[in-house]
């Protein structure tokens, strides 16, 4: 019997030892927690601002209509002079921002990015749960690093994509597609365990969620 | 019932008062008490240490002495020792044992109870008809509570005690910090965490601190006479025992 | 299987002794002692712990169907170490699909030399890190320091602990031994160019670290990343976290370096729905963390594009071998059991002389990297630093029976340690029990042990081994009489009577008059 040669020989060869060694013990999952679950716009819309507003975000709702004031006004009261958007954001929300927009292109470095005052940025889906939105980079989101470097983050959320929990969100992902999660502004507890909103990601988050949309 | 009542070796040697208890509460509770004369030590020490091999005589003991199906029900006034029966014996049968001695595990297991999981659980009494006038807090020992899951069962059953003034438990649920060979192999860690205990307790400003466990008592107690505190330890069973006509009167020595 | 024509199973090695995180300098008793001293660090860790319980249980508490998630959780875990070796494969091919390159690393020495070549190819002397647990465990920052690569940890918490040329002490929060005060002066001390006004308000030292690390994460061409979960049907990563400096690693850089232990793969990309539940409402006591981080490869335009995953044994499979101890492959790394754990919260995690400190890293470390009874090995004191009090079973959101796990290795350092006087000791102990007439004339023995009482019948001084518990505890002496000799007596049997005939007259009582029935 000659030695394996590689790494990944010796490290599979090594499992299946093991397995033999201690062999496996069956099992099922049990799935019986909580999936498929529904909630009326009203209540999915209470819980998911609660646990915005928990986790400090701040939280703006409008219909559809109003979308372009909204966000105009989220802008203003932030002072946010230059903010980068994704190629494929709706520009009509911006249409009553009087600043200056940088669209966003992959070739753009960090450094730019920093610059802006803020970004604005559809959503995926969001868990209300949790307090969740769900990015997954399609056109109307750009790449992460938009949504990361700059210090606030607008984010519009339709409540046709808010669901209840984690199962439901996660059914409705694109394994494949770059995906980040945010629950609220960036925090840490990392100095005695005590949460402390806003260290490298957007220290500030507006959420506009669009009732009607 | 016909109860097979187990001593401990630690009851049995160093606080017989807590066996007595027992026994003298399943009598007055109506039920006839055996005590198998060839019971010594279910092994739990062995186990918790390290050792499989040596307390395999100790475990075939237990499931000899009790096995005897005259024996309704096997109680002891420790969640531990209870906890040992009921999750190592088959560990140590598996791996060191014959079929025998797996098959008699199995069947006396099934039997064993902890006293107050025994009289809320098989019985079915809260009251017991107990007469205890003291300030009591209640220490949930680490096995009961999370090997045995008796939960509540030991509060409802001091809550029913005539006469008694029971007092909650800061952080009760948090360990003494006996462990069994830890006491010893870790001691400053140990020590930690009774100096924590034990100002929990003296906190309450109980005359008593009570739990299920003698083992935990003998820690606790230990650590109480040694800044000479106002609360002594007393086992559950002895405050179940206490009546008007035959009230707790301290035999022993502070504890 | 089809192994057998190949020979007899032989048993995976452990990590190789002396190299990386995996063993401290003295065993836990001693180790814990300085720690024990220090005041200030038991105030720090009392007071941390004690916070993050109170949160992890109101939002455990939240969800009717925590149960059921930790059941989930646990088959899953069980599930995969059933399949490891298919799910690992399956997750090589996914992410090789997508663009990235996998890479197998037997140990730590040969996960370092990797990332070292990877990293030393891209032409970069310096490299931004997300914490991680695997790369701590392996010593990747030393081995990249002596090959001239500058590593800079840029959580904040290992940014503290890095600063302070200090050691982790907690899987979640490594610096959790040190408060907002110690940490100002650190910062005050190393950051280049720091206010000196700086207070030690957390919000302003958390501004400070952002400010530092700024430029680093825009200039630095390459990261190095653990993984909290890797998908086998995908080929998804997973990075959960908090401060976005996940994020910045993970997104900014060229070059992506993931080292993963190889129990960190789960099947399916559903059973995220389990695990993103269970481990941020374990870990921080969040509903959820803020942010978490999912890639599959490479993404055109977003992101590092070159990625690569370097999939890591290093004792995993000589655990896995073990099939009590395999169980502590399946935590998930939410330090849940560190913070419940009273021995953790007095000790403290340098105690444990390991990356993984805590009930779970006492009984990962010793199988990780072994216990040597020849060489006096500080890991096999670890299956010892526990009274088994289970408060880690119970806060575990995958539930690993820790303190099982502990048990069984206390029982394989006993089996490999040869005859010592405890062993002697314990055969001794367990010959006389076993023999119930010696017994009980031992017991007899032990009644004269009152001589030993003083005048309250308490014993205050012991002679070692057991001065340690004298030193604190008072041991009462033996009583006069044993329980089976008082049973035996005429005084046993008249109190049992007598207590037999009391209830008899109360049940009477009570029968005659169901009003007087308490």
């Amino acid at each position: 019997m000659s030695a394996p040669a590689t790494a990944r020989e010796t490290v599979l060869g090594r499992i299946r030892d093991a397995l033999a060694l201690a062999p496996a013990q069956d099992v099922t999952v049990p799935r019986a927690y909580r999936t498929g679950r529904t909630l009326p716009d009203d209540q999915r819309l209470a819980l998911l601002i609660d646990r915005l507003v928990d986790y400090k975000a701040h939280v703006h709702t409008c219909t559809a209509d109003g979308t372009a004031a909204t966000v105009a006004a989220v802008l203003h009261d932030r002072a946010a002079r230059r903010i980068g958007v994704p190629a494929g954001l709706d520009r009509a929300w911006l249409a009553e921002y009087d600043g200056e927009i940088q669209e966003d292109t992959a070739e753009l470095p960090a450094p730019r990015l920093d610059a802006l005052d803020g970004v604005v940025t559809a959503s995926a889906v969001s868990c209300a749960e949790t307090g969740t939105i769900f990015l997954d980079g399609s056109q109307d989101q750009g790449r992460r690093a938009l949504s990361l470097v700059p210090d606030l983050h607008v984010c519009v959320v339709d409540l046709s994509t808010v669901v209840t929990g984690v199962p439901e969100a996660v059914a409705r992902l694109t394994p494949s597609r770059p995906t980040t999660l945010i629950s609220g502004p960036s925090a840490t507890s990392d100095i005695e365990l005590e949460r402390v909103e806003g260290v490298h990601g957007p220290r500030t988050l507006d959420v506009v969620i669009r009732t009607d949309a | 019932m016909r109860i097979g009542l187990f001593a401990t070796c630690l009851g049995d040697t160093l606080f017989p008062d807590a066996v007595k208890a027992t026994a003298v509460l399943l009598a007055r509770l109506g039920h006839e008490v055996v005590f198998p004369p060839e019971q010594t030590c279910c092994g739990q020490m062995h186990v918790n240490t390290g050792y499989q091999r040596e307390p395999v005589p100790l475990v075939r003991g237990f499931a000899e002495q009790f096995g005897d199906a005259a024996i309704d029900a096997v109680v002891m006034p420790s969640g531990s020792c209870a906890g040992s029966v009921r999750h190592q014996h088959e560990i140590i049968a598996e791996r060191y044992g014959d079929r025998a001695l797996r098959a008699a595990v199995t069947t006396v297991k099934a039997k064993t109870y902890e006293l107050s999981e025994f009289l809320v659980d098989v019985l079915g009494v809260t009251d017991v008809g107990a007469h205890f006038p003291h300030r009591v807090t209640y220490h949930p020992t680490c096995h009961s509570l999370r090997m045995l899951r008796v939960g509540d069962k030991p509060l409802r059953l001091l809550r029913a005690v005539d006469g008694i003034d029971l007092v909650e438990l800061p952080e009760a649920d948090s360990c003494c910090g006996f462990g069994g060979t830890f006491a010893v192999k870790n001691a400053a860690t140990s020590s930690a965490m009774l100096h924590d205990k034990v100002g929990h307790i003296t906190g309450t400003g109980a005359d008593i601190c009570t739990a299920g466990d003698s083992s935990c008592l003998m820690h606790i107690g230990g650590g109480l006479t040694r800044i000479k505190a106002g609360t002594r330890t007393l086992h559950l069973a002895q405050i179940l025992a206490a009546t008007r006509t035959a009230p707790y009167a301290p035999t022993e020595a502070v504890r | 299987m089809s192994r057998t024509f190949l020979g007899m199973p032989a048993t995976p090695p452990r990590a190789p002794y002396g190299e990386g995180n995996l063993r401290g300098d003295a065993a836990f008793p001693r180790a814990a002692e300085g720690e024990l001293r220090n005041e200030q660090l038991r105030r720090n860790l009392g007071r941390a712990t004690h916070t993050i319980r109170a949160k992890r249980l109101a939002v455990t508490g939240e969800l009717p169907d925590w149960e059921q998630l930790r059941d989930a959780g646990s088959a899953l875990k069980t599930d995969t170490m059933n399949r490891l070796p298919e799910l690992l494969e399956e997750l090589e091919r996914k992410v090789t699909e997508r663009g990235g390159t996998v890479h197998w690393a037997r140990d730590g020495v040969e996960a370092n030399a990797i990332v070292a070549r990877l990293i030393e190819a891209t032409g970069s002397d310096e490299v931004i890190k997300v914490k991680s647990m695997a790369t701590q465990e392996i010593g990747l920052n030393e081995h990249l320091e002596s090959r001239g690569i500058t590593p800079y940890e840029t959580d904040l918490a290992e940014l503290i602990v890095q600063l302070a040329h200090d050691k982790p002490s907690h899987i979640l929060v490594p610096a959790i031994h040190r408060n907002r005060d110690e940490i100002r002066q650190i910062f005050l001390k190393e950051i280049p160019g720091v206010d000196p006004s700086l207070d030690a308000v957390p919000a302003h030292l958390a501004a400070a670290a952002r400010a530092y690390l700024r430029e680093k994460f825009m200039t630095t061409k390459v990261a190095v990343s653990g993984a909290n979960f890797g998908v086998a049907e995908t080929g998804t990563l997973s990075v959960v976290e908090s401060e976005g400096n996940g994020r910045m690693c993970l997104t900014l850089p060229e070059t992506l370096i993931t080292v993963m232990g190889i129990e960190k793969v789960i099947p399916r990309y559903q059973d995220l729905e389990v695990f993103l539940q269970l481990l941020p409402r374990s870990s921080t006591g969040e509903r959820m963390n803020p942010y978490t981080s999912m890639w599959t490869g490479v993404t055109p335009g977003d992101g590092p594009q070159e990625f690569h995953l370097v999939l890591l044994d290093n004792g995993r499979t000589a655990a896995l071998a073990d099939k009590v101890g395999r169980a502590a492959l399946h935590c998930i790394r939410c330090s849940a059991c560190l913070n419940v754990c009273p021995v953790y919260e007095r000790a403290g995690g340098h105690a444990y002389g390991s990356t993984y400190p805590g009930p779970i890293g006492a009984v990962l470390t010793p199988q990780l990297a072994g216990m040597h009874a020849a060489k006096d090995d500080p890991n096999s004191s670890l299956p010892y630093a526990s009274s088994l009090c289970g408060a880690c079973f119970d806060a575990c959101p995958v539930k690993i029976d820790i303190p099982s796990l502990l048990v069984e290795l206390r029982h394989q350092k006993t089996e490999q340690s040869g005859t010592t006087p405890e062993k002697l000791a314990m055969k001794a102990a367990a010959g006389v029990m076993k023999r119930p007439k010696l017994y009980t004339a031992a017991q007899k023995a032990a009644g004269l042990g009152r001589v030993l009482g003083g005048r309250d019948g308490t014993i205050s001084h012991l002679p070692p081994p057991f001065s340690g518990w004298s030193d604190s505890r008072d041991t009462p002496a033996p009583p006069r009489q044993s329980f089976r000799a008082w049973l035996a007596s005429d005084e046993g049997a008249a109190t049992l009577q007598g207590a037999a005939d009391e209830g008899a007259r109360q049940r009477a009582a009570a029968h005659d008059d169901p009003e007087e029935q308490r």
